[in-house]
C-alpha cells in the first residue's frame, strides 16, 4: 500500500499543473471564485472547455476512440485534484459527464458523430430535461408526453430544476411513451433542440439570489423520433445510468478541502476579528477537515478498487452523501465564520462583474450565497433519503 | 498510489480472520470475561507461532519488519471477535518504544523474547493530573550512584497485570534537579517498590494503576541515551491509536452485522423491522460511519511514519472520527436490539463497552479535535 504517486503520475502531476498555469486566465480564476451557485456560467466555463479540449482533455470519462485521454483512474484523480486546487472554472457537466456517456453507451453511430464532437467542443451547452412539478424523488412517476406522429414525437408537459436552461441549446429528457405495468416502463431517453417551436423557459431564483435553474414548458414541442436514444420504453435504464455518473465522479473531496481553505483563510483574518481564536470554531475547522480526510480517503479505496479493475458497487452513494453533507458543513461554517458581514446581501449578479463596491469585503461575497444555496447539495441528483434507501437495498440487502 | 492489499496482506488477513472465527467464539469471550488474567496464555502462544507478535519488530531483532497497516489488518480482525490479549501494549506499545529509544544491547535482550512471546510488556506513562496530554509527568526518576529512583501514580495502563516489565516513563532529575526531560525505564514487574493494582477493563481484559514508592532500578534500566523521550511516547502512542482504531473497525463491522440481521429476523406490527424506513436509514448511517472509520484507521496507519505534525493530525484526526463512529454505531446497535440489547444476554453489550473503552483511551474525540486543530496551527505557523 502506498499512498504516494509513482514517478510517472507526479509527471503527469506537473503536466497537470503546467497546463493549468498556462491556460488559466486570472479572470477565470476570479469568476469562478466568485460564482456562488453550483455550475460555472458558460462565458467562463465554455472558455475552459475550449482550452481543455485544445489539449485532448476535453472529456476525461470517455473512451479514447471518442476523444478521451484515456488516463488511468490515478491520472484522473490527479487531474480533477490539481483543477480544484486551481480553482478552474466548471465546465458543462451535463454534457460531458451526463449526456456524453450515455451517448457513448447506447446512441446511435449517427448519434455519436454528431453530438459527441460538438460536447467535446464546447459547441453544444447541454441541460437535463429529469424531475418534473410532480415528479421528484419519485422520479418514473414523470409525465411529460410524447406522442408519436410520424417520423417526430410531439412533446407535452413540463420539466423543473433544469440548470441553465437558459444557456442551453440542447436538453436530454426522459418523457413518456407509453404506459407499462411499471411506472418505470414507457420512458423514452430523447434528445431535444432547445431552439424548437413550443418550448419556453421561466426562470426560477434560488434563495441564495441566483438564477440557475427554470422552468421549462412543452406545448407540441415536435422532435424527431431519430433523437430517441436507444430503445423506445427503455429510458429509466439510461436514465439510471447517468444518475450513477452525476452521483459521483468520485473525486469530490479536493474541491471540499478548497471550499475549507477559504473558510479557514477567513477565520485566520482580522476581517473576521480572527474568528479562529474561537476554541467552538477552531474545533468545527478540524471536524470538517477530517470528515474531509475520510472521504479522500474513501475515494482513493475505490479508485485502487477500479485500477485493478474491481467494482466499486454501491458507495457511490456513500461519495454523493458524504460529499453533500460535507459541502454543506463546509458552507454553514463559512456563515458562522464571517460574523457581522453575514447580515448584508448583494442582490446583483454576477458577483465579478459588480458596478459598485460591495457592503462586504470580496472574500465574503459568496459565503451566505453559499451556504444558502448549498441547501440543494441535499436534494438534487436524489435526495439524502433517497441515497439512504440506495445504501440500505444496494450494500446492506434490506 | 495503491491502496490494495498485497498478497501478503491477503494471508495475513485471511489467517487471522480465520483464528478469530474458529478459536474466538462466544463461549470463550465468555470464559476470559470471568477469567483473572482476562485473556489465554495458550492463545498468546499460539500468536508467537502464527508470527503476528514478531510482526511490528525489527528484522534485526527476530522480528517481521511488518508496518501500521499490516498491524491494522490483524487489528481489524481481533476487533471482529473481540480478543483481548495484551497485543497493544506488548507488540504495539511497548516494543516500539524499546526499537524506537533502547540501546542494542536493550533491544538485543528484550525483542526476540516479545517474538517468541516469552516476554510481555506495558507502558505506564499516563497520570490522573495530566489528563490526556502527553507532555506532563510528574512521576520523578532521581539520580544516584546506584542508578535509579523512581516515585509517583500511574494510571488506566493497559494489561500492566500480566506483563514482564513495565516501561515506566519519569521526570529525570539530576543533581541540579529536573531536567526537563522526559526518560522511560525498563522495570521489571516484580521490582520492590512497585506496586501494581490491577482491575476489569470495560470491554474486556484487565488494566491498572500502578504506585512507585520509590522504587529502585539499575543504571541500564533507562532506554537510549537519556535524552527526551516524549517524541518517542508521541509516536509510538499515534500508532497504537491508529491500531486501536482498526480494531475499533472490526468491532463496528461484527455489530452491523449482528444488527442487520436481527432486523430482518425480528418482527413487530406484523413485518420485520428492516422493512421499516426510520431503521433502513439508521441501518444505512450505521455503515456508513462503519466505512468512514475505516477509511479513518487506514489513513492514520498509512501516515503512522510521517513527519510528526502529518502522523500526529492523521492521528488524532482518525481517533476523533473513529471515537464519535464508534460511539454512534454502538449506541444504535444497542437501540435497534431494543430491551435485549441492554442485557448481558446477548454479546451487543460487550461488543459495545469494548468501543466505549477505545473512545477514552488516549482522550476522546473532544481531545483529539482540539489537539488536531492545534498542530494545524502549528503547521501553519511553522
Amino acid at each position: 500500500m502506498d499512498l504516494s504517486f509513482n514517478a510517472e503520475e507526479r509527471a503527469f502531476q506537473d503536466e497537470v499543473r503546467g497546463f493549468i498555469a498556462k491556460n488559466l486566465t486570472e479572470e477565470m480564476k476570479r469568476a469562478t471564485a466568485l460564482t456562488p451557485s453550483v455550475f460555472s456560467d458558460p462565458d467562463i466555463g465554455m472558455a475552459w472547455q475550449r482550452a481543455l479540449h485544445r489539449q485532448g482533455w476535453g472529456a476525461p470519462g470517455w473512451p479514447v476512440e471518442y476523444g478521451g485521454p484515456d488516463w488511468t483512474p490515478a491520472q484522473r484523480w490527479i487531474f480533477e485534484t490539481e483543477c480544484a486546487r486551481a480553482g478552474v472554472p466548471n465546465v458543462n457537466v451535463m454534457g460531458v459527464k451526463m449526456v456524453g456517456p450515455v451517448i457513448i453507451g447506447f446512441g446511435s453511430p449517427e448519434q455519436k458523430n454528431f453530438y459527441l464532437p460538438r460536447i467535446l467542443s464546447g459547441e453544444d451547452y447541454w441541460c437535463q430535461g429529469y424531475s418534473e412539478p410532480g415528479s421528484g424523488s419519485d422520479l418514473s412517476s414523470l409525465k411529460t408526453r410524447a406522442v408519436r406522429d410520424g417520423d417526430d414525437y410531439i412533446i407535452n408537459g413540463t420539466k423543473i430544476w433544469t440548470t441553465h436552461a437558459h444557456h442551453a441549446n440542447r436538453m436530454f429528457a426522459l418523457v413518456r411513451t407509453g404506459d407499462g405495468p411499471r411506472q418505470q416502463d414507457g420512458i423514452s431517453f430523447i434528445l431535444i433542440d432547445m431552439k424548437t417551436p413550443g418550448i419556453t423557459t421561466r426562470p426560477i431564483l434560488t434563495i441564495g439570489g441566483d438564477h440557475e435553474v427554470n422552468q421549462v414548458f412543452f406545448d407540441d414541442v415536435r422532435v424527431p423520433v431519430a433523437n430517441r436514444v436507444g430503445e423506445e420504453g427503455k429510458g429509466w435504464t439510461y436514465g439510471k445510468y447517468l444518475l450513477e455518473f452525476e452521483r459521483g465522479s468520485g473525486i469530490a473531496s479536493a474541491k471540499l478541502r478548497e471550499g475549507l481553505k477559504a473558510i479557514a483563510d477567513l477565520a485566520e483574518s482580522d476581517l473576521t476579528g480572527r474568528a479562529i481564536d474561537s476554541p467552538d470554531i477552531a474545533t468545527r475547522l478540524s471536524e470538517v477537515e477530517v470528515d474531509i480526510d475520510a472521504l479522500e480517503m474513501t475515494e482513493l479505496r475505490v479508485l485502487s478498487a477500479l485500477q485493478t479493475g474491481q467494482n466499486p458497487g454501491a458507495v457511490s452513494s456513500i461519495l454523493k452523501l458524504r460529499n453533500s453533507e460535507i459541502r454543506q458543513a463546509v458552507t454553514r461554517l463559512g456563515a458562522d465564520v464571517i460574523g457581522h458581514d453575514a447580515l448584508a446581501v448583494e442582490p446583483m449578479r454576477p458577483l465579478y462583474k459588480l458596478n459598485h463596491e460591495p457592503a462586504t469585503p470580496e472574500e465574503m461575497l459568496t459565503v451566505i450565497p453559499e451556504y444558502l444555496n448549498g441547501r440543494a447539495y441535499t436534494i438534487f441528483g436524489g435526495t439524502s433519503e433517497i441515497q439512504r434507501d440506495i445504501i440500505a437495498k444496494m450494500m446492506l440487502g434490506i | 498510489m495503491d491502496l490494495n492489499l498485497s498478497d501478503e496482506q491477503k494471508l495475513l488477513r485471511e489467517s487471522a480472520e480465520r483464528f478469530v472465527a474458529e478459536s474466538y467464539d462466544a463461549d470463550h469471550r465468555r470464559k476470559m470475561a470471568n477469567d483473572p488474567l482476562g485473556f489465554s496464555p495458550a492463545v498468546w502462544k499460539q500468536f508467537a507461532e502464527l508470527g503476528w507478535l514478531a510482526l511490528p519488530l525489527p528484522e534485526e531483532f527476530g522480528g517481521l519488519g511488518g508496518g501500521a497497516v499490516d498491524i491494522g489488518i490483524l487489528m481489524e480482525a481481533f476487533g471482529r471477535g473481540l480478543v483481548s490479549e495484551p497485543y497493544v501494549a506488548t507488540a504495539v506499545l511497548g516494543a516500539a518504544l524499546i526499537a524506537k529509544c533502547g540501546t542494542s544491547e536493550q533491544k538485543q535482550a528484550s525483542l526476540p523474547k516479545v517474538a517468541d512471546g516469552s516476554l510481555k510488556l506495558a507502558l505506564a506513562h499516563s497520570e490522573r493530573a495530566a489528563r490526556f496530554d502527553l507532555a506532563k509527568v510528574t512521576t520523578s526518576a532521581n539520580k544516584t550512584a546506584q542508578g535509579w529512583h523512581l516515585s509517583g501514580s500511574k494510571v488506566a495502563v493497559l494489561d500492566g497485570h500480566a506483563a514482564d516489565d513495565i516501561i515506566v516513563s519519569a521526570h529525570i532529575h539530576d543533581h541540579r534537579g529536573p531536567s526537563g526531560r522526559i526518560g522511560l525505564f525498563l522495570a521489571q514487574a516484580t521490582t520492590p517498590g512497585l506496586v501494581i493494582s490491577d482491575y476489569p477493563r470495560l470491554g474486556g481484559g484487565r488494566a491498572c494503576n500502578i504506585e512507585l514508592f520509590d522504587a529502585h532500578l539499575p543504571e541500564d534500566a533507562l532506554l537510549g541515551d537519556g535524552s527526551d523521550a516524549l517524541p518517542a511516547i508521541e509516536w509510538a502512542v499515534d500508532r497504537a491509536m491508529a491500531a486501536l482504531g482498526a480494531e475499533a473497525v472490526g468491532i463496528m463491522q461484527t455489530l452491523l452485522d449482528t444488527t442487520l440481521e436481527y432486523t430482518k429476523i425480528r418482527k413487530q406490527f406484523g413485518r420485520p423491522l428492516s422493512a421499516n424506513q426510520v431503521i433502513r436509514h439508521r441501518l444505512a448511517d450505521m455503515a456508513m460511519q462503519v466505512d468512514e472509520a475505516r477509511s479513518m484507521a487506514l489513513r492514520a496507519a498509512l501516515k503512522a511514519d510521517s513527519a510528526p505534525i502529518e502522523r500526529a493530525r492523521a492521528a488524532s484526526g482518525a481517533k476523533a472520527k473513529i471515537g464519535r463512529c464508534a460511539r454512534f454505531v454502538g449506541e444504535q446497535s444497542i437501540q435497534l436490539h431494543g430491551g435485549m440489547g441492554v442485557t448481558e444476554e446477548l454479546e451487543v453489550g460487550g461488543y459495545f463497552k469494548r468501543l466505549v473503552a477505545f473512545d477514552t483511551l488516549f482522550g476522546g474525540s473532544a481531545h483529539h479535535y482540539a489537539r488536531h486543530a492545534e498542530l494545524g496551527r502549528r503547521a501553519v505557523s511553522a
